[in-house]
Formats: structure tokens, sequence, C-alpha cells
């Protein structure tokens, strides 16, 4: 616990935060770091060991007697019959992941710009509306929208709402992901929208420019880093959501990667070097995206997180 | 990959073509008279947002509490029964405290693990990796996470387990606690000397609320690193020169400073906890006593098809979101008046 003095010409914060380091407390975060990351990583080694070597021993035995193959994942790559064959299921998951979130940023970031720069009666009540909005969990809304997918809605005879015949499609899924994600979405998209300089979008209107030209001009522009964090954060999210696409996409071809990890983990339970491969293949996409955009992703968490 | 060829077309056509039918309709407010060419504007921007929302959120949701006094036929009102029933099945009973055992621990837990993360990797040596690997579980599905936890659980007739072999490997501990590695962790409700009755959480709800709280750590750990890194070092420092220690100034400055994002994480791995869903149907099905109330939510509805009362356990999931949503909105505006913000 020795204190730390500052180099000449470092800035003072350093020394301050590098004094807040205290010995016993780095090797905890060291610890706590070794904790978290052994699951995975067992999960992992898991996937490469033979067939019979993952359900009679453990994975670190690998360290000891090293056998290594890539058969797990040939076959839950493969479409031969009785074979879930997960690289479809992957596919799914980019079908539904990409425009449900491209959608509800895009519709979110227009209703963000009318909450934020267009005058009309009862907006602010709207807002708050929408915000509430966030409150209300999935499982309220899952049942009904369902129904509205299976059979329209109807007053008495007269349909108010067609039977678009969309049940265990993937359009349901994209439909009810961005339903769900946008109060969210319109939250942190006006969150920054709304703090955009007034003097520059004030002056582009009395030069004459309209809604839509401040829009695609200026507000989009302008906004590119709230989005692009926003785009990572709906990417994971619908990338990892289970409930939504087991529901909406039925018990069939359509549903997401994640939806079928989970229904392989119920029949096959015991099949363990088939999970982990499957595991895998469900994980990867989200953990390159986070290491990849780590940044981006970090400020949007903060962006909903923290208020600043 | 034909198929996938076929949604890009179909995705490119269909934003396309609601962009030009938003574009046109944008255009034509141009020949609306007077101030309605502004509200037309108006309505245009706002239009699909807010038609999504009521069809996929407020309709459903005002239905669903329509339903939840409903008998399960969805026919005969039945006032409050369903609501009664929650609480007078043992069953039921035991998955709502089980939820609220996932959301104290599973918060309390997470959030003091994330603040120790927070405070002391921050400006230690590799610290970017640290937090990146403490994050990697939550860049993870739930449904992988429960996966990944089998590993750690397994039991027999397999002899894969993780926590099978150390607690093996630990001399002299006694059976009931996994002494012999032949533990059914997911399975077996007591644990040692602790032996829940029927009715209170068992042991294996604990080892899926370690789960939790390991998948949702990340997101509390990088909230509050970049929280603390906005406390001015001038605060710490004036502490400091005043005597404090930097035990103290921990807890009397850097804390208090970064109070409203701390209700904020709170809030949100609370909710989280209790729409907790994923891990239970990956791991244990809600099986052995662990279910919750999203999990038994997803059980009555959908392989039961009881409408009643599965709305009537989403009705609560609600009516325990909002007084946390409400206790967190005025921590924040407490906070904020005191940072003079």
């Amino acid at each position: 616990m020795s204190d730390v003095t500052a180099p000449v010409g470092e800035p003072m914060g350093r020394s301050v935060s590098a004094a807040l380091t205290s010995r016993v407390g780095k090797w905890m975060v060291y610890l706590l770091v070794i904790l978290w990351t052994i699951p995975t990583f067992g999960t992992l080694i898991s996937s490469f060991r033979p067939e019979i070597d993952v359900k009679t021993t453990g994975w670190w035995t690998f360290f000891k007697d090293p056998n290594f193959t890539l058969n797990n994942y040939q076959r839950v790559l493969s479409s031969s019959p009785g074979e879930d064959n997960m690289g479809h299921f992957f596919l799914n998951s980019v079908r539904i992941t990409v425009p449900a979130t491209i959608l509800s940023v895009g519709i979110a970031l227009f209703a963000a710009y009318a909450f934020s720069w267009m005058k009309f009666k009862g907006r602010d009540w709207l807002f708050v509306a929408v915000i509430s909005l966030l409150m209300v969990p999935l499982q309220m809304a899952l049942v009904p929208l369902l129904r509205l997918f299976t059979g329209g809605a109807h007053i008495g005879s007269v349909t108010i709402f067609p039977d678009l015949g969309l049940a265990n499609t993937i359009p349901a899924v994209w439909i009810a992901h961005i339903c769900f994600g946008l109060p969210f979405c319109i939250f942190i998209l006006y969150n920054f929208v709304s703090r955009l300089p007034s003097e520059i979008i004030e002056a582009a209107r009395v030069d004459g420019a309209g809604h839509l030209t401040v829009f695609i001009k200026l507000i989009v522009p302008l906004s590119v880093p709230a989005i692009a964090s926003l785009c990572i954060f709906q990417f994971m999210y619908i990338w990892n959501d289970y409930l939504v696409g087991k529901v909406f996409g039925g018990a069939g071809e359509n549903v997401p990667v994640v939806a079928k990890l989970a229904e392989v983990s119920g029949t096959r339970g015991q099949s363990y070097h088939l999970l982990t491969a499957s595991g895998m293949i469900a994980m990867i996409v989200p953990i390159c995206v986070f290491f990849a955009l780590q940044r981006y992703f970090v400020r949007g968490l903060l962006a909903g997180a923290v208020k600043g | 990959m034909g198929d996938l060829l076929t949604t890009v077309v179909v995705v490119v056509l269909g934003v396309g073509g609601l962009l030009a039918v938003l574009g046109g309709l944008y255009w034509l407010t141009k020949l609306l008279p007077g101030r309605w060419t502004e509200r037309g504007r108006v309505f245009v921007f706002l239009f699909p947002a807010l038609f999504l929302m009521i069809i996929g959120l407020v309709v459903p949701a005002l239905r669903t509490i329509y339903t939840s006094f409903l008998d399960n036929n969805g026919k005969k009102f039945i006032g409050f029964d369903n609501y009664t029933e929650i609480f007078n099945t043992p069953n039921t009973r035991l998955t709502v405290i089980n939820s609220l055992t996932w959301v104290l621990l599973g918060t309390v837990i997470t959030v003091v693990v994330g603040l120790t993360i927070a405070r002391f990797a921050d400006g230690m040596r590799g610290e970017k990796t640290a937090k990146s690997l403490i994050f990697i579980p939550g860049a993870i599905s739930l449904v992988g996470a429960g996966i990944i936890w089998r590993f750690v659980y397994a039991g027999p007739p397999v002899k894969v387990g993780l926590l099978n072999a150390i607690t093996n490997a630990i001399p002299g501990l006694p059976v009931s606690m996994g002494g012999d590695g032949q533990r059914n962790w997911l399975i077996e409700r007591g644990f040692g000397p602790l032996n829940p009755p029927e009715s209170a959480p068992g042991f294996n709800s604990f080892l899926l609320i370690v789960i939790f709280i390991w998948a949702s750590t990340g997101f509390a750990t990088v909230v509050f690193s970049a929280a603390m890194k906005g406390v001015p070092d001038s605060l710490v420092e004036a502490a400091r020169v005043d005597g404090a220690t930097r035990r103290q100034a921990f807890y009397k400055v850097t804390l208090p400073y970064i109070r409203a994002t701390i209700v904020t994480v709170a809030t949100t791995t609370t909710i989280a906890g209790l729409k907790a869903f994923d891990i239970v149907a990956a791991t244990t099905g809600g099986n052995f006593g662990t279910s919750t109330i999203a999990n038994e939510f997803y059980r009555v509805y959908f392989v039961q098809s009881r409408s009643g009362f599965g709305s009537a356990l989403a009705v609560l999931i609600f009516i325990l979101v909002v007084p946390v949503v409400v206790i967190n909105r005025r921590a924040q505006a407490r906070a904020e008046e005191m940072m003079g913000a």
C-alpha cells in the first residue's frame, strides 16, 4: 500500500487513479477475471474434443491428454437427415437480426426527430406515454400480438386488422422485435437528437429547409455516433433473444439459432459434445461484434445507463 | 444461400417501399391547406413508430390485463381469482419467491462485484483486457450462458462437471456438499446443513442466480467504470489533502458522486431478474423448484394453454416492474438535484 508519487510532467489525474489501485484489490480483480472466464473457456475447449472424451472426462483433462477434433462442428453443421443443421438456424438469426435492427433504429430516428424538433400539440405528454411503455414487460404483449398475426383483429364481424398469415414466419419475428424495441430506441435517440445544437437546426429551418431536408442533411449525419452504438446494441439484443424468436418463429424452420440451441439443449441434453459446438456457433457472432466494435457498444450502453 | 438472397431482396424492397410511401406522403402534405401541412408532416414522421407501438404494445398490454380477469377459456369474468390463485398455489407462490430472490441477491451481488472490479481495475495494468473478459458473458445469450454453466454444474451419470471435480478435491467435505463429486447440483435443493422446505428457494436456485450474476456483471462493471472516470480528480484530491484515506475517499466521494449510475444499473438488473426466463429454460426448465415468474408464465400460457392464469402472471411482472422504475426516477431526480444539474 505504498503511495505512488506522480512523475514530473504526468497529469495529476493519473497519479490519483494509480494511487487508488491497491495491491489486494488488484489481485481480487485478477481472481474475478479468471473465475468469469473459466466457464466459457471450458466450453470452448470441450467443443473441440471427441465425443467420447467430452462425455467421460472433464474438459481440463484436455491439457494432459489433448485430442483435437472438428467432428462436433461438422455434425452440427451438416444437413443430413436426423441432424439439426445449426448453419440453417444461424442464417435465420442473420435474417432476423439485420432487418429488425435497421428498421427499429430507422423508425425510432424519425420519431426522435419529431419529438425533438417538430412543434405540435400534446408533444410532451405523447413522449411521456412512449417512455412509460419502457415499463411494459414483453410477456404482457406477447400473446395478443401473436393472436393478431394468426387471426387478425375483429370487433363482432367487422375486421379491423386483417389476418396477414404471418404466424411462424420471419417477418413476424421482425415486427415483434421492432414493436417491443421502439420505446427504448426512441428514448436513446431522443436523448442524443434533442441535444444537438439548436442554432444549426433553426438556422437551416430559417433558410427555408423543410423537415425532411433537415432530417436527411443534418440529423442523420450528426447522429451517426448514437445510431451506430444503438445499432450494435439492438443487434446483440435481438441476436441473443430467445423468447420472441421462439414464440413468433414457431417450432419449425424459422426460429433463430438461440431458440434452436435452447431446444437442442432440452431434447439432446446429454449430447454434450454437440451442445458445445452448437453453443459456440450461436455465440461467435455477438462475441466478435463485441470485440470488433467494443468502443461503440460500450458508448451505447453508457448512453442508456448514464445520464449526461 | 439462395433464400438468404431472397431475404435481402425482400428487405431492400420492403425498406425502399416504406421510404417511398413515407416520402410520397410527406410530399403530399404540401398540398394540404395552411397549418395542416405541418400537422401532416408530424404525422408522417411519427406514424410508423406510433402505429407499431399501439398494435404491438399498448393494445396487447391492455388485452392481457383484461384476459387476466377471465377464466382460462377466456369466456367468463372471474374477478381477481387468477391473482389469488398465484398466491394460493404452493408451486406458483414459490416461483414468486424465487423471482424475488433472483432480484434481491442477483442485483446486490452484481452491483457489489461490478463496483469492486471497476474500483480496483481503474488504472491497473491490463485494465482493458480485464474489463473485456468480464464483459464477454454479457455479450453471450442467456441461453448460451445456461449451456456453458451446465458444464460447471453437470452431475451423474456424466462425469464432466467442474464443480463436482472441485468439491471432490476438497478433503473432508461432507457428501451433502458434494464431497464425493457425485452431486446433481441443479436437482438437489439442500446443501450441507441448509435444508430448505418445499416452499422456499433451494440451493439449486442460488446456482442459477450465479449464472445471472455472471452474465450481468460485465454491463455493471463497464458502466460503473465509465462513471468513476467521470468523477473530477480535484474532488478526490481535495478529500485526500484533507487527510482522507483512499478507502474513505472512495466511500465518501466517489460512491456518492456516481449514485445515480448505481441506481440505474440496479434498476436494469432488477428488471432483467424479474424477466429471468432464458437461464431457467436452458438449465432446469423450471423443474426441481427453480421456476421463476417469467418461466412459469411461459409454461402456463404456452404449454398448459391457461390464458387467464398466464395473463395474471404477466401482469404480475408488470406490477413488480413499475415501482422499481418509479423509485429509479425519484432517485435520479434527487441525485441530479444534489449535483446541481
